[in-house]
């Protein structure tokens, strides 16, 4: 049987091979933030903590990484529910694109006609 | 009236520099890295909630005082604190119904505070507030989660009521200063505010399936400057640097 492994974000590097579900019981699940700038209009990843519930996984990002103003949003997600692309299978995923240089704009003249795209 | 007002000062600082203290004490020990830093940030808010009344209180009595030598060259007996704020972190738990019991106690008292008569007061209530409200929620959600938790966290939390009963009644009791500024609204009445205290401890621990247990010995006298021996303790750590080298600043 095939088992599916999990990757997480963050798990390269340090935990070759994907996370297993075995963690303790008493250790507090791993979340990943979201904050949105004031400036900002999207959600950028800022990083990971630990909470037991969404109420303190908010919180905790609060208190982690708003302490100097840097956002006017926050979103938490457990980061069990992230699915990640597997780091081994780096080459069949991206190799294949290095060689179409046609997708990129730049590969075709553009007519004088055309002016200022 | 200007004794008074620097006695009510004082009293307002001395408050929060004793419970920021205490909260500074968890610090690099919290029970993961999130709620320590969550705890620290909550001990520098109030930290700066002291620093305010404090420099008020330095210009009011005028030449030679200023905040520093109020918070690190005081006795212990002239500290006006709350006996609540300089009781022993304990556990977790009972660090946490400390706070929460002292942060639903703040919020109400800043909320009438904000309408004194006395600007400096006013713009401090007003600021603090909102710090406040978070450190409410915060603390609510720890009773909760713990209340309602496992065994064990319930346990620990009924453990907090009771080594804590003592202390919630003080809250409520004006002393001699803060009566003597009422009739020009200087102060507020804390004895209107107890209901409303009640009211929302009573709501929380309802969620928590926690059981609030009435005190037939409460302990007063915190803010006429009688305190337990857990202050002094406190403040000849807090004070050492300033007495062993004095005027030393950072």
């Amino acid at each position: 049987m095939m088992l599916l492994k999990k990757y997480y974000y963050g798990d390269y590097g340090e935990i070759e091979g994907g996370v297993s579900s075995n963690k303790s019981e008493t250790e507090f699940p791993l979340w990943e933030v979201f904050i949105r700038s004031k400036q900002g209009l999207d959600h950028k990843h800022v990083g990971s903590l630990h909470a037991a519930d969404v109420a303190m996984a908010v919180e905790n990002a609060r208190d982690v990484y708003t302490r100097r103003m840097e956002g006017v949003s926050i979103w938490v997600v457990e980061s069990k529910h992230i699915h990640a692309s597997n780091p081994d299978e780096a080459e069949s995923l991206y190799e294949p694109s290095m060689d179409k240089i046609y997708r990129h704009p730049t590969f075709y003249n553009l007519p004088d006609e055309v002016g200022h795209m | 009236m200007k004794t008074n007002l620097i006695n009510y000062a004082l009293h307002l600082a001395d408050t929060t520099l004793i419970l920021s203290h205490r909260n500074s004490e968890w610090c690099g020990h919290g029970p993961i890295l999130e709620q320590d830093i969550a705890l620290t940030n909550i001990a520098l808010d109030l930290l700066g909630q002291a620093r305010n009344f404090y420099q008020y209180a330095a210009e009011l009595m005028g030449e030679g005082f200023d905040e520093d030598k109020l918070a690190y060259l005081r006795h212990p007996s002239e500290f006006k604190n709350h006996l609540l704020v300089e009781q022993p972190n304990g556990d977790w738990a009972i660090t946490m119904l400390r706070q929460f019991y002292f942060s639903c106690f703040q919020y109400y008292f800043y909320n009438e505070l904000k309408n004194s008569s006395d600007q400096q007061l006013t713009a401090i209530a007003n600021k603090a507030l909102k710090e406040v409200t978070y450190h409410l929620r915060w603390s609510s959600e720890w009773v909760i989660r713990l209340g309602d938790g496992t065994q064990e966290s319930n346990n620990r939390m009924q453990n907090a009521i009771e080594i804590l009963k003592e202390f919630s009644d003080e809250f409520f009791a004006m002393a001699d200063y803060e009566t003597a500024l009422l009739k020009d609204a200087v102060s507020i009445n804390v004895k209107d505010i107890k209901a409303k205290w009640i009211q929302k401890v009573n709501d929380v621990f309802e969620e928590a399936t926690l059981n609030l247990i009435p005190s037939n010995n409460s302990q007063i006298g915190g803010k006429n400057g009688m305190h337990s021996e857990h202050l002094t303790t406190l403040l000849s750590e807090m004070q050492t640097l300033q007495r062993t080298y004095p005027n030393s600043v950072w």
